[in-house]
């Protein structure tokens, strides 16, 4: 069974068709990197798998829920991250993921935060107002409250954007040490991060699937990505 | 860098967990900035100026408090969308709406929530009130039945204020423009059967039409109230424009 499984999805902001008959399933163990250019839809799609937009056609399922009909128990299997990371910024850091861990009904909820603080290598600003970090932080903390249940399904909407080069790596870090046991979508601008981090590469455009390969595949089809990524988007 | 625990972390996911969270966070979250103790503050001193010089409540000589309760509409139509404008305006502009949504909670209950925490905050302002009852009871010996039946029906007013604030506040992302339209729309139940206003209608529409615009507006009400006397009627309007407010609000919010 497929962990995250997109049929036919369609989603139209009044006549504008974002994301139009889009199809994909990603299993356990996969890291999807979710490329498209501006306005491609990719936030559209996460946001229908999430269950935060309904789809105008087709359907969306997480760990075999379908996020129309059992909502509850497909977010319970989700962990996401919207575009910039948006939290609750009058919260401190562990307010915030404490907020997160008693929503869900975690056991040992103090147990919980602190491990994931940990994970994500936020202890030092803990006790941080999460209006005041930096924005390297800041993105991590929706990173934090995507990972708290240790979900079998993580969407990711770029995730490393506005990061300096060390933050960035430190979060592919700890998304390919928990990659095995999950399904990813990580959306992102940064081809580099495909040879990186990825299994498998979808790109789509104008609201419209291109391309759905293995890694190494996308990688043969030239040495030049942002070549590849043109042709395929044109 | 350690992984996230070997053992997958166990839950118990129920919606009161869910719920009972919201509630935690909204209410603490009155209380993260000093605007809460301005805002206690504030409700106090004007409650007592509007009794003792508005409603001359040492004059009247009596020990009870009804001039006290009378004038809290005035109140609760400024103060209601004050403390309900966050309760969406704010989701929305910081982006957390589409966090709050993807998390395991349905809108009812984070809406349900949201509403009873401030509905909780405002009753805390109430209580800050209470010396004055307290006073009236060491001048006199007045009858507390009256008077909890006062703060009871002062509290319900809240909650229908607080209804229409819900609503104005799950239509934009600004919470000022959500402070102005709920505020506006309480004033509009104030101003239904308030003297002033109430003495325009009169005459120029028949009695039983001006009868039915009195009975429409928080004034009259509340009146029962303040009296002592219990009435289902105006319980039934006000809990009727709390939940209106919380329904719409909720299905404004489900709408996306
Ligand atoms: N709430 C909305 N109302 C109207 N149109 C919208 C809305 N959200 C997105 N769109 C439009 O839908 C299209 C797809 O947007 P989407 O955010 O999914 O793109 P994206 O691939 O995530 O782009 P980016 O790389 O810039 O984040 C765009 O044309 C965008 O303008
Ligand atoms: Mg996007």
């Amino acid at each position: 069974m497929a962990l995250i499984e997109a049929k036919n999805l369609g989603k139209s902001y009044g006549a504008l068709r974002a994301v139009h008959d889009v199809s994909f399933a990603v299993d356990r163990g996969e890291v999807i990197g979710f490329l498209g250019p501006n306005g491609a839809g990719k936030s559209t799609t996460m946001k229908l798998l999430a269950g935060y937009l309904r789809a105008d056609a087709g359907t969306a399922s997480v760990a075999g829920h379908d996020v129309a009909e059992q909502p509850i128990e497909a977010k319970r299997h989700l962990g996401y991250s919207p575009e910039g990371a948006p939290a609750y910024g009058e919260m401190t850091v562990r307010e915030f993921l404490r907020f997160a861990a008693d929503l869900r009904g975690l056991d040992a909820p103090a147990e919980r935060v602190r491990a994931t603080l940990d994970l994500c290598r936020l202890t030092d600003v803990a006790a941080q107002n999460i209006d005041t970090l930096s924005k390297g932080y800041r993105m991590r903390v929706g990173f934090a409250q995507a990972v708290i249940h240790d979900p079998a399904a993580l969407i990711l909407d770029e995730p490393t954007d506005g990061l300096d080069p060390n933050q960035k790596h430190e979060v592919r870090r700890i998304l390919k040490d928990m990659a095995s046991r999950k399904a990813v979508i990580v959306s992102t601008h940064i081809l580099e991060e495909v040879g990186e981090l990825c299994t498998r590469v979808i790109v789509i455009a104008k609201g419209e699937l291109r391309c759905d390969e293995p890694r190494d595949r996308f990688l043969a089809r030239g040495a030049d990505l942002n070549q590849v990524f043109r042709t395929l988007t044109a | 860098m350690t992984s996230p625990s070997d053992s997958t972390p166990t839950a118990r996911p129920n919606g009161r967990a869910a719920f009972a969270a919201v509630v935690r966070r909204e209410f603490a979250g009155y209380f993260r900035t000093p605007l809460a103790y301005v805002f206690l503050a504030v409700f106090n001193a004007f409650a007592m100026a509007l009794a003792f010089f508005v409603g001359n409540l040492y004059e009247a000589g009596t020990a009870n408090l009804d001039r006290f309760f009378l004038y809290q509409p005035w109140l609760w139509a400024f103060l209601a969308p004050a403390a309900g404008a966050r309760l969406w305006a704010e989701e929305r502009r910081q982006g957390t709406l589409e966090l709050l949504l993807t998390w395991p909670v349905t809108v009812w209950q984070a809406a349900l929530g949201k509403f009873l925490a401030a509905w909780l905050f405002l009753a805390c302002a109430l209580l800050v009130t209470f010396p004055i009852a307290l006073t009236v009871g060491y001048l006199g010996s007045p009858d507390w039945g009256v008077i909890a039946n006062g703060y009871l029906g002062s509290l319900l007013c809240a909650g229908a204020c607080l209804g229409l604030a819900a609503i104005a506040s799950a239509v934009t992302r600004s919470q000022v423009i959500a402070f102005v339209t709920g505020f506006l729309a309480c004033f509009v139940l104030v101003l239904l059967g308030y003297g002033v206003f109430d003495g325009l209608l009169v005459g120029v529409l028949p009695d039983e039409t001006v009868d039915v615009i009195r009975r429409l507006g928080l004034w009259r009400n509340l009146e029962p109230f303040t009296l002592g006397l219990f009435d289902l009627q105006p319980t039934v309007y006000f809990l009727s424009l709390a939940f209106a407010g919380l329904g719409l609000s909720t299905v404004i919010v489900e709408r996306r």
